[in-house]
C-alpha cells in the first residue's frame, strides 16, 4: 500500500505497519469524536511517526498514485474534525 | 464533509477525467499533461515569490518599529531629564506598544519563513516528479498501443496529478496565512500612519486615537515599573540635554 502524508511526499507500507497505522486512525477518530485534543494530537503524530520510520520512503521520481492519503503534519484539531470520521483514513 | 485530503482525492480526480476527455489521440494527451504540469510549476514558484514578498515587508516593519523603540526610549529619558514625567510616560506607553508589536512581528516572520521552506520543498518534488513523467511520456509513445497507451497515460497522469494537488493545497494554506499577516501589517502601518510610533516632538495636537488610550490602559503598570527605574538610573548618573524638547507637546 502506498501512503501519502500531503506536504511530505510518499511512503510504501507493508501489511503490518498498514494494520498499525488503521488501528492509530480508528484511535483518532475515537479522540476526535470525543473532542479530545490532547488525545489527538499524540496519537495523529504517532501515526505519523510510524509512517516515516516504517515505511519506505518513495522517491520524487517514482510515479505512484497512493491509496491512502494522510493530511499535513500541522492538521488542527478544528482541521481534524473533517479528516477522521466515520471509518478515518483507512476504510475498516 | 470533506476534509484536506478528501478535497485531493477530489481534485485528481476532476483533473484527470477532464484530461483524458481532451484528446482522443494518447501523444496529445501526454503532450497537453505535461504542458500542464510545468504550468502548475510555475504556479508555485510564483507562490513562493509572494510569500517571500510578504516575508520581507513583514521584516522592514519590524525594522521601522526596532527604530522606534530606541527613540522612544531615547526620549523618555530626555523628558524626565527635563523634569517632565508626563511626556515620558507617554513615550514609555508607545514604547511598550511598539515592543508588543514587535514581537508579534517576529513570530509572523518566523511562520513564513517556515512555509517558504515547505513551499520550497514541495516545488522541488513536483519538478522532479514532472521530469519524470517527461521521460516516462515518451517511452509510452514509443512502445505502446492506442488502447494500452491510454491505461499507462491515465496512470501517469493520476500519479503526477496527485503532486500537484498535494502543492496546490499546500500552496492554499501558505496564502491564507500570508493574506492575515498582510492584513496585520496593514493594521500597522495604520498605526504608524497614526503617529502611535511616532517621534513625541513631532505630534500635533488632537493626534491620540484611541488605540493608544486602549493600549495605556493594559501597560500602565509596566510603564510605571520602567518610569520608576528610569528614576533610578538618572538619579545616579548624569542627565542627557533635554534640548529636543524645548518646543515639545508634553509641556505643562
Amino acid at each position: 500500500m502506498i501512503v501519502r502524508i500531503m506536504g511530505e511526499g510518499q511512503y510504501r507500507l507493508s501489511a503490518e505497519v498498514l494494520e498499525r497505522v488503521n488501528e492509530l486512525d480508528n484511535t483518532i477518530v475515537k479522540a476526535v469524536d470525543g473532542d479530545d485534543e490532547d488525545g489527538f494530537h499524540e496519537s495523529f503524530e504517532e501515526m505519523l511517526n510510524v509512517i516515516r520510520s516504517e515505511g519506505e520512503h518513495l522517491g520524487d521520481e517514482e510515479i505512484e498514485t497512493s491509496d491512502v492519503i494522510v493530511p499535513p503534519a500541522d492538521t488542527s484539531f478544528a482541521e481534524a474534525a473533517a479528516e477522521f470520521t466515520g471509518e478515518g483514513l483507512i476504510p475498516d | 464533509m470533506a476534509g484536506m485530503s478528501g478535497r485531493m482525492s477530489t481534485v485528481i480526480k476532476a483533473k484527470i477525467s477532464k484530461l483524458l476527455d481532451k484528446a482522443e489521440d494518447p501523444g496529445e494527451t501526454l503532450d497537453y499533461s505535461y504542458t500542464r504540469q510545468l504550468e502548475s510549476l510555475q504556479q508555485v514558484k510564483k507562490g513562493i515569490a509572494d510569500v517571500v514578498t510578504a516575508k520581507k515587508r513583514l521584516g522592514m516593519q519590524a525594522q521601522k518599529l526596532e527604530q522606534s523603540v530606541v527613540k522612544l526610549d531615547t526620549q523618555a529619558r530626555q523628558a524626565l531629564a527635563a523634569g517632565n514625567e508626563e511626556l515620558a510616560r507617554t513615550a514609555l506607553e508607545r514604547k511598550s506598544l511598539a515592543q508588543a508589536e514587535l514581537q508579534s512581528l517576529d513570530q509572523q516572520v518566523a511562520e513564513l519563513q517556515s512555509q517558504q521552506d515547505k513551499l520550497t520543498e514541495s516545488e522541488k518534488r513536483l519538478r522532479t516528479k514532472i521530469e519524470a513523467f517527461r521521460t516516462k511520456k515518451e517511452v509510452i509513445k514509443a512502445q505502446y498501443s492506442a488502447a494500452e497507451a491510454q491505461v499507462r497515460i491515465s496512470e501517469a497522469a493520476t500519479g503526477v496529478g496527485e503532486e500537484m494537488a498535494d502543492v496546490g493545497l499546500a500552496m492554499q494554506r501558505a496564502v491564507d496565512k500570508t493574506e492575515d499577516m498582510k492584513a496585520r501589517a496593514s493594521a500597522v502601518e495604520e498605526l504608524e500612519a497614526a503617529g502611535t510610533f511616532e517621534d513625541l516632538t513631532q505630534l500635533g495636537s488632537g493626534q491620540d486615537d484611541i488605540d493608544r488610550e486602549l493600549a495605556a490602559l493594559g501597560t500602565g503598570s509596566m510603564v510605571d515599573d520602567e518610569l520608576a527605574k528610569m528614576k533610578a538610573e538618572l538619579g545616579q548618573g548624569s542627565a542627557p540635554p533635554p534640548a529636543e524638547l524645548e518646543s515639545g507637546e508634553g509641556k505643562p
